[in-house]
């Protein structure tokens, strides 16, 4: 065991950054307060019902996470939000929404992502028409063990838009999100193994299957799952009389526009920087990159550093990014924050 | 009936539901490599046919999985069946294979005379 440390941590977000980079700090020996504004920790994991690329299921990665928080060292509190950041010298007060008063000697920010608002693409139709929903809501799906329309009957056809609130500067993104390609691959799969008579095509710009076995999810969903891939953007979703879908695009290998009718639109919506995040940027003058997630001090070598000492950045409220990159990221900002800690250190001792 | 000269404009539009996917379906059944097809284009860049005519394997490609069968007939008998598209195809499509069973399927299920 290494001894324990006196320097208290104050970790804002207890989703898959937050809980990696406090148990690990705990581990060092170091105090944590552990801020989540959702009622339990897990983040945006508890959304999942399987994660890709091998759709294992999402509780045995929240089990990690849960496990890594389990230490006497970690305080976490729930249902709690940041109130302000003061920096004094070295030290930040740090006040919750509980009124709660802690002080810190270094900040880590793992405030992670907001979902993109669908609405915003009003030619989609979501909130318009029943039977278009978000990636998210098809998580639901799965986990509710049943795929049904709005009508309640299972889906004959189903569509997946890609880049939804991501890649288009019409909603002031112009990032890719980088997961949904492949999420949408894996929920094409699922419907397929839920529902084998039903049609799934996939509309994407690109295909970016940048992970490991990415791109062989996309190979086993043509080759083992007969998932139809259209090269094309989806300009508009309407509703036609028998209250089915009507999805135009232009299929752009084709060089032709494509009508088609679906039963159910699924809209692969991007992630951006969570408002709460954003705030906290606004308060400490944390610098905001072109892509409206926290500006890092350098992209190479530098992206758990802010442009204020003692604040780190773990996960994706830098950049889009898997569990995979995430728990990498979180890991190396243990490595930053307790060399800069120890830094401090010395220089008080000399 | 008299001829004046009129002709209706065939709307560009490909109608997935009203298309016909028989053809589609031959050759998935005899040939399930074409599923792996992602439309990059390698097998028409190296096709012989394509560089003097409008002939391209990956547009035919694109058509037959949307039901355009009427312009995958007038392309498919350029292919001079050289089978060079099978050696650069980064998916593994029998694209060779796959000409084969479009002019099979369309002289069987159409009665279409290659
Ligand atoms: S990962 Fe795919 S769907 Fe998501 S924004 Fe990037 S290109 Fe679009
Ligand atoms: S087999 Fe046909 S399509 Fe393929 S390269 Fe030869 S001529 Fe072109
Ligand atoms: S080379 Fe293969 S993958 Fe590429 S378009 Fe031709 S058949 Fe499809």
């Amino acid at each position: 065991m290494p001894e324990k440390q006196d320097e208290h941590i104050v970790i804002v977000g207890a989703g898959t950054a937050g809980c990696t980079a406090a148990g690990q700090l705990a581990r060092e020996g170091y105090r944590i307060s552990l801020i989540e504004k959702e009622s339990k920790p897990g983040g945006k994991v508890n959304n999942w019902y399987q994660l890709f690329p091998d759709r294992r299921k999402s509780e045995e990665v929240l089990k990690y996470l849960l496990g890594e928080i389990d230490n006497p060292l970690i305080n976490i509190s729930l249902n709690t939000d940041i109130d302000s950041i003061i920096k004094e010298k070295k030290k930040f007060l740090v006040t919750t929404t509980h009124g709660e008063l802690l002080p810190a000697d270094a900040i880590l920010l793992a405030t992670g992502f907001d979902l993109f608002n669908p609405e915003r693409k009003e030619e989609y139709g979501y909130g318009i028409y029943d039977d278009v929903i978000t990636s998210v809501e098809l998580e639901d799906k799965f986990h509710s063990g049943a795929i049904l329309t709005s009508k309640g009957v299972p889906p004959k056809r189903v569509g997946i838009v890609h880049c939804v609130g991501s890649r288009d500067e019409k909603v002031g993104n112009f990032h890719c999100s980088k997961v949904c390609c492949v999420t949408a691959v894996k929920q094409a799969i699922e419907i397929r193994e839920m529902l084998p008579g039903t049609e799934v095509f996939c509309f994407y710009m690109d295909m970016r299957m940048f992970g490991p076995y990415y791109e062989e999810l996309y190979r086993e969903a043509q080759e083992k799952w007969g998932v139809n891939f259209i090269r094309g953007k989806v300009s508009e979703a309407s509703e036609n009389i028998e209250g089915r879908l009507l999805i135009k695009v232009e299929d752009t290998l084709a060089g032709r526009p494509l009508k088609m009718q679906v039963d159910l639109l699924v809209l692969m919506i991007g992630i951006e920087n969570s408002l709460s995040g954003k705030r906290i940027a606004e308060d400490l003058d944390l610098k905001i990159g072109i892509n409206g997630f926290f500006s890092v001090l350098d992209n190479h070598y530098g992206n758990n550093l802010s442009n204020m000492e003692g604040v780190f950045f773990a996960g994706t409220c830098t950049a889009a990014m898997n569990i995979t990159d995430t728990i990498s990221h979180a890991r190396a900002a243990v490595v930053e924050i307790d060399s800069y800690l120890k830094s401090q250190k010395k220089e008080v001792e000399v | 009936m008299k001829n004046f000269g009129f002709s209706s404009i065939k709307p560009r539009v490909i109608d997935y539901d009203k298309n016909n996917r028989t053809v589609l379906d031959y050759i998935m059944e005899h040939e399930p490599s074409f599923a792996l097809c992602i439309g990059c284009g390698g097998c028409a860049a190296t096709c012989s046919a394509a560089r003097f005519t409008d002939m391209s394997l990956r547009k035919i490609n694109i058509l037959l999985k949307r039901g355009e069968n009427d312009e995958v007939r007038r392309l498919i008998n350029k292919c001079m069946l050289c089978g060079k598209c099978t050696l650069v195809c980064p998916r593994g499509v029998n694209t060779r294979n796959v000409i084969f069973l479009t002019q099979q399927a369309f002289k069987k299920l159409d009665n279409y005379a290659v």
